[in-house]
């Protein structure tokens, strides 16, 4: 494994992650110096607009877009900051764990590169609480960053000064919306806030604020190293979007993992050659492609690039990139009852149809589930993926709940229908 | 009690008001010191919150009713703005606790790996469901969402300690480990 065809993950090393010297022996701190001493803070702003790195989060959002809209004028003295979305909580994701765990160096690299392109005056890791080996060897490495004179004041002998921390959570999925996140960073109810004004405009305590995924920056070191040309061959041609992707697999198959990819490997090679396959006996029914806030797929989709463009044309979306596969034998009512359980339970409660649809889903589902539903639950259920879908909510909360359950309703629709209790549909049509 | 009274600011039983004090909280000197070295990596004190309640928590399993106010104070904020934060984070407790809080992942990849298997083992063996802690004050047992360790569940957490793929045969083992 090299850093030429697995940048983010050929210097992992889960048992002891390389300490300050080790991880300058192999290009750490490389992109920092290059950058401080040789580009203008905009300049690492256009490569990573040039090389198309969009968002590894799940929204897919262009980052260096993003950058762009942070003011620069260089006589407004005043706090910037960037804060770095380590609330990995999707379920079915577990990605930037691995990076966390596995190279801490390197994230505390690409929050200097990427923190000096916007010229932020301060940096956050926003953790999540339960990553608590993540927190201890990030808070680890930041110290080593910081008596190499990485961070503090003046860095490198440049004009340039900042400082970064690791925040550390205490639950609450929302906390990854992003300015639900900034919120809770400021010590408040993780509700998100309205947009416009945009976190680039006013984000934490009303300052220019960029919000980032671990996987995203983490790629920005690499960029500034090795070249935007490097960087788009990545997907060797396999997609439009570039670089890697740490794709991986879940669920009953033999080998489950995350692992480092072209970005547009289809999706079964990554379930048959790097997951093993379905479990010996197993019948794969369908899948997740990227966290349980995105669309089911089903086996014919198997040979699409997992890829933004090609995976929202199938109707779903990439998400996270970590796929969750379910088994024949596993009744998808259930499955969704656990999904929208989850949704359920993390809502924030701002907003009303959120906070009262979702439970609403759970509870047909659960009747679903036991055999007890009525002929109209199906219906209604339908009807609640309108009423929670895009721009009827506050936040992508409830809508990316909905996604799972609409699409199985699309394809699994006999499921449905066996839940309905066959003396209550005897019932209704004679009362119709 | 439910999974949601652990966390949600509900008072604790007669029998276990005023343990830890309920009048006349006084924060530890090490706590205090700690919030005020934490309040300076902000540009305001109330960002501090989670930090402080988690300090707080970690000295007495739970964040009794009398700290409110004292945190509270110190970061400059209405004990009732705190008190919401407290109540909306679901690892900050508000209720006493067990020693150990067993944390089991029922998100939907250990869901369908055979979280639930295990969920009841523990039940069992406890003699307890979610939310509720054992009456020698051992354990509390808790639902929580993706530990971000998807390819190696049913996965759980116990205190600060992530246990991968844990099958239900191996719950009355790892009980064991936990005095």
């Amino acid at each position: 494994m090299t850093g030429e065809t697995k940048p983010l993950t050929y210097r992992i090393d889960l048992g002891a992650p390389l300490d300050l010297r080790a991880y300058e022996l192999q290009d750490g701190y490389a992109a920092v110096r290059d950058a401080l001493k040789n580009m203008p803070p905009q300049e690492v702003t256009r490569l990573v607009k040039d090389a198309n790195l969009r968002g590894r989060g799940g929204a897919g959002f262009p980052t260096g877009v993003k950058w762009s809209l942070v003011p620069m004028d260089p006589t407004a003295r005043r706090a910037k900051y960037l804060v770095c979305n380590a609330d990995e909580m999707e379920p079915g994701s577990f990605k930037d764990r691995l990076l966390m765990e596995g190279v801490p160096h390197q994230l505390v690299e690409a929050m200097i590169v990427s923190a000096y392109a916007i010229q932020a005056t301060r940096g956050y890791i926003f953790l999540r609480g339960e990553y608590t080996l993540a927190a201890e060897r990030l808070e680890y490495a930041i110290r080593e960053a910081k008596a190499a004179g990485y961070l503090g004041e003046h860095i490198l002998d440049s004009p340039w000064s900042y400082e970064l921390s690791v925040h550390t959570g205490a639950g609450r999925y929302i906390c990854g919306e992003e300015t639900a996140l900034l919120n809770s960073l400021e010590g408040r109810r993780a509700n998100p806030r309205f947009k416009p004004p945009f976190p680039q405009i006013a984000g934490l305590w009303g300052k220019p604020t960029v919000v980032n995924n671990v996987e995203t920056l983490c790629n920005v070191p690499h960029i500034v190293l090795r070249g935007v040309d490097w960087f788009k061959a990545l997907s060797r041609g396999k997609s439009k979007d570039a670089g890697t992707k740490l794709y991986g697999v879940s669920g009953r198959v033999k080998r489950p993992g995350c692992w480092e990819l072209p970005f547009g490997t289809p999706a079964r090679e990554i379930l048959d050659e790097h997951g093993g396959g379905m479990r010996e006996g197993l019948k794969l029914k369908c899948w997740l492609p990227g966290g349980a806030s995105t669309d089911f797929l089903m086996p014919e989709h198997l040979d699409l690039a997992m890829d933004f463009e090609t995976i929202a044309k199938a109707g779903s979306r990439l998400g996270t990139g970590l796929i969750t596969v379910i088994d024949e034998t596993q009744g998808i009512i259930a499955v969704l009852r656990n999904l929208e359980e989850f949704f359920a339970r993390e809502s924030c409660g701002w907003c009303t149809p959120c906070r009262d649809g979702l439970p609403w889903s759970v509870k047909l589902l659960s009747a679903l589930e036991r055999g007890e539903g009525r002929p109209e639950d199906i219906e209604t259920l339908e009807r609640l993926t309108h009423a929670l879908g895009p721009g009827r909510t506050f936040c992508a909360h409830a809508p990316g709940a909905v996604e799972p359950l609409q699409s199985a309703l699309r394809y699994l629709r006999p499921e449905f229908e066996a839940g309905v209790c066959r003396a209550r549909a005897t019932a209704g049509s004679l009362s119709a | 009690m439910t999974v949601a009274e652990v966390n949600q600011g509900g008072r604790a039983p007669a029998s276990e008001a005023g343990r830890e004090g309920d009048v006349g909280y006084v924060l530890h000197p090490e706590d205090r010191a700690a919030i005020e070295c934490e309040m300076r990596h902000y540009e305001d004190s109330r960002a501090t919150s989670i930090a402080a309640l988690k300090l707080i928590q970690k000295r007495h399993g739970w964040v009794p009713d009398g700290a409110i106010p004292e945190i509270a104070r110190l970061l400059g904020i209405a004990p009732s703005d705190l008190e919401g934060v407290a109540t909306f984070y679901s690892l900050i407790f508000r209720r006493p606790v067990g020693r150990h809080v067993i944390k089991i992942c029922d998100s939907v990849a250990c869901f369908l790996t055979g979280a639930a298997q295990v969920q009841e083992a523990f039940a069992r063996e406890l003699r307890i469901g979610l939310g509720d802690t054992t009456g020698d004050r051992r354990f509390t047992l808790l639902p929580i969402c993706c530990l971000g360790a998807c390819d190696k569940g049913p996965a759980l957490m116990i205190d600060e300690a992530l246990l991968p793929n844990v099958a239900p045969e191996d719950v009355r083992t790892l009980l064991e480990r936990y005095p």
